[in-house]
């Protein structure tokens, strides 16, 4: 009897180098990506005498710490600097590809990846970051690592591992008007919780997940971490090749029909056997906001803020009111009163043209009343974006726009809020100081962070009309 | 890396779950040299006011539990961000052992590559040893690798379970670089086959 496997394990299998002692292994990893938060580990590297093992496998860009405006003046602080030109330096140094400062693909390494094709089906990719498993959208096994395995992929290309399980999230169903991927991940980390895929790769299937483009399943699976889970990863279909096709990186003419041979080859057969499953229904999910300083803190823009008093669990309780106390909320509150001092859109999750032709839809004709920056995934994106007019709408509504970096997702590069502040933002987490010290994050979908910007409040973008469907 | 065998020392709880990454070391700071000083950094935002001054109110501030080089935590500890300089702030400031029921997957792996060990117990048992430790501040703990036991304030052992290649690169302090680069041959045979196999992964053969 035939035993169906999962894309997962099909793609593991073809990546074992050698066995280890227990349940390790030695894995091989296709695509390396670097930031300049890697310095360190280039460091360590060149301090043992070691060599980078395969530099072609290897490519980066600076994103975590580049200012977002003017990109000529050097930033306040030297040792700033000296991670951007660090980088700069280590990798022409080793013969490493890198789109830096100046470059019209340099960007955000998770848009940038997919960007160029270098994300493909079927390949293991890693990079010393949380979200890479925004990757994974393509039907690639992509996980975030630290600066030790950093290192170690360096010099050997392999990294050891021990299999984790495989769990399967399915959204069925269609999303109603003004429910974006945005809102289907928030909902799926509420129902499972920050931990709920600890120790597992996620594999998100289900009709309102195939119906989605490219870059939406990009901002679901970009947000598994958020869920505990180092993976996240979706079935390559027709709408994955047609967004490889032609890429600077994807394969051509006879590699290309090769490649898609495989690559036809990956979704989990039928009858594959998942250690967990969560099934969602798509046509209940209601647009979703954070209220709390955690991503799991996450309820319907049509709710109120929650009363920890009515939670049996003291652990839990406990959690929420610390929460609540840092975000300076009263249980009870109805979402939709609660006022902001700023806006941001940008970061890995949702930086993409997609969203930022969302943020447009809303936003045009209409006012911000609260300090907004767009901050685009690549360079190549705010170039399209200003082919397609959008700077123009933003900036017409009073919306700032930037150039391409990680910015106020994670502050890295001094773009910050101010204590107390009240932030409403595309990114992916809402930690305590994660947008600055004291700064209070609602995270949201890109047409509810540009909803916010115009009404200076948390509102429910549905009720503003004329808008896209958008991202 | 230093080899970690067994360890008896000053435990502190600190019991909120998930606490992430960010909260152990503010982003502000990964661009510091580790080195002296480097400790300061530990768990800042939570740790110090605005003045710098210490929070006495933050468990790590009060004074029997500063020689602490055990911390038994909550659910997901280490959660979120990948920085693997959560581990190194937590080493520097002493640390060497941590006990919860889950841990973040990431910050569980990069504990075994800096010498420290990261242990899973039940929740009800990490629960137990935070209320002992409450109760006794300042108690000690003893973690034995070798025999993979935590045994808590009270003297109670606790079995752990650890991944046999783990407990082995920690018991001798592996390089673990070192080891792999020892599999050169399968990795040489791994590469040459995928080569042929997948070509268009190949820089130049794209086409």
């Amino acid at each position: 009897m035939s035993v169906g496997v999962t894309m997962f394990d099909k793609i593991w299998r073809r990546h074992v180098v050698a066995e280890g002692l227990g349940e390790q292994v030695l894995l091989y990893v296709d695509r390396h990506l670097l930031h300049e938060g890697s310095g360190a580990a280039f460091d360590r590297l060149g301090g043992a005498g070691r060599r980078v093992r395969r530099p072609e496998s290897c490519f980066a860009t600076a994103d975590h710490y580049v200012p977002t405006t003017a990109r000529v003046a050097a930033t306040a602080e030297e040792e700033i600097r000296g991670m951007v030109e660090g980088l700069a330096r280590h990798t022409a140094e080793l013969g490493i590809s890198h789109f830096g400062l100046g470059d019209a693909r340099q960007g955000i390494v998770h848009v940038i990846g997919p960007e160029q094709g270098l994300t493909q089906p079927g390949i293991t990719l890693v990079c010393g970051d949380s979200h890479t498993a925004t990757h994974g959208a393509f039907g690639a096994l992509a996980f975030g690592i630290g600066s030790s395995e950093v290192e170690h992929v360096l010099a050997t290309q392999c990294l050891w591992q021990k299999k984790p399980g495989v769990m399967r999230i399915r959204v069925d169903g269609a999303r109603p008007f003004g429910v974006t991927a945005k809102d289907v991940i928030l909902s799926v980390i509420a129902r499972i919780g920050t931990a709920g895929g600890t120790g597992h790769a996620i594999e998100y299937a289900g009709s309102a997940i195939s119906a989605m483009s490219m870059e939406e399943r990009m901002t679901v699976c970009n947000m598994s971490i958020e869920a505990g889970a180092r993976a996240g990863m979706i079935a390559p279909d027709e709408t994955t090749f047609g967004y490889l096709e032609g890429r600077p990186h994807a394969p051509r003419g006879d590699m290309w029909e090769r490649a898609l041979a495989f690559w036809k080859t990956l979704p989990s057969d039928p009858g594959a056997a998942f250690d967990r499953e969560v099934a969602l229904d798509a046509r209940a999910i209601v647009p979703t906001v954070t209220w709390g300083t955690s991503p799991q803190d996450a309820l319907p823009i049509t709710g109120r803020v929650p009363d920890p008093s009515a939670t049996a669990d003291p652990v839990r309780r406990a959690s929420m009111e610390r929460a609540l106390s840092y975000m300076g909320l009263v249980p009870g509150t109805p979402l939709t009163e609660v006022r902001v001092d700023r806006v941001f859109i940008g970061s890995c999750t949702n930086s993409r043209i997609e969203d930022l032709r969302a943020v447009a839809a809303v936003v045009e004709g209409r006012r911000a009343v609260v300090p907004a920056m767009v901050v685009p995934g690549s360079g190549l994106i705010k170039r399209a974006a200003e082919a397609e007019g959008l700077d123009r709408i933003f900036t017409a509504a009073g919306l700032e726009w930037r150039d391409p970096g990680c910015s106020m997702c994670v502050g890295m590069n001094g773009d910050v809020g101010r204590e107390g502040e009240r932030c409403a933002s595309t990114s992916n987490r809402n930690f305590e100081g994660r947008q600055g010290q004291g700064v209070r994050t609602h995270l949201m979908s890109p047409a509810m962070a540009a909803a916010a910007a115009v009404t200076g409040r948390l509102t429910d973008v549905r009720t503003l009309g004329a808008l896209a469907g958008g991202a | 890396m230093d080899a970690f065998t067994r360890l008896e020392a000053v435990a502190v709880p600190l019991d909120l779950p998930n606490v992430d990454t960010d909260r152990i070391i503010p982003a502000r700071f990964l661009h510091k040299p580790t080195g002296p000083g480097y400790e300061r950094y530990l768990f800042h935002d939570v740790r110090f006011d605005a003045n710098g001054s210490e929070k006495p109110d933050f468990i790590l501030n009060q004074a029997p539990y500063r020689a602490a080089r055990i911390l038994v935590a909550g659910d997901n500890f280490g959660c979120g961000s990948s920085r693997e300089h959560a581990v190194w702030a937590l080493h520097a400031h002493g640390f060497r052992a941590f006990i919860a029921p889950s841990f973040g997957d990431i910050f569980f792996g990069s504990c075994g590559k800096n010498g420290t060990l990261p242990i899973v117990l039940p929740a009800e048992t990490v629960a137990g040893i935070r209320r002992q430790l409450h109760a006794r501040p300042g108690a000690t703990m003893v973690v034995d690798l070798p025999s993979q036991t935590v045994t808590g304030p009270d003297g109670a052992r606790h079995d752990f379970a650890v991944d046999p290649f783990r407990k082995e690169c920690l018991l001798t302090g592996q390089d673990e670089i070192a080891l792999t680069l020892g599999h050169e041959a399968a990795i040489a045979a791994f590469e040459a086959k995928r080569d042929v196999e997948s070509p268009w992964l190949v820089p130049g053969k794209r086409a």
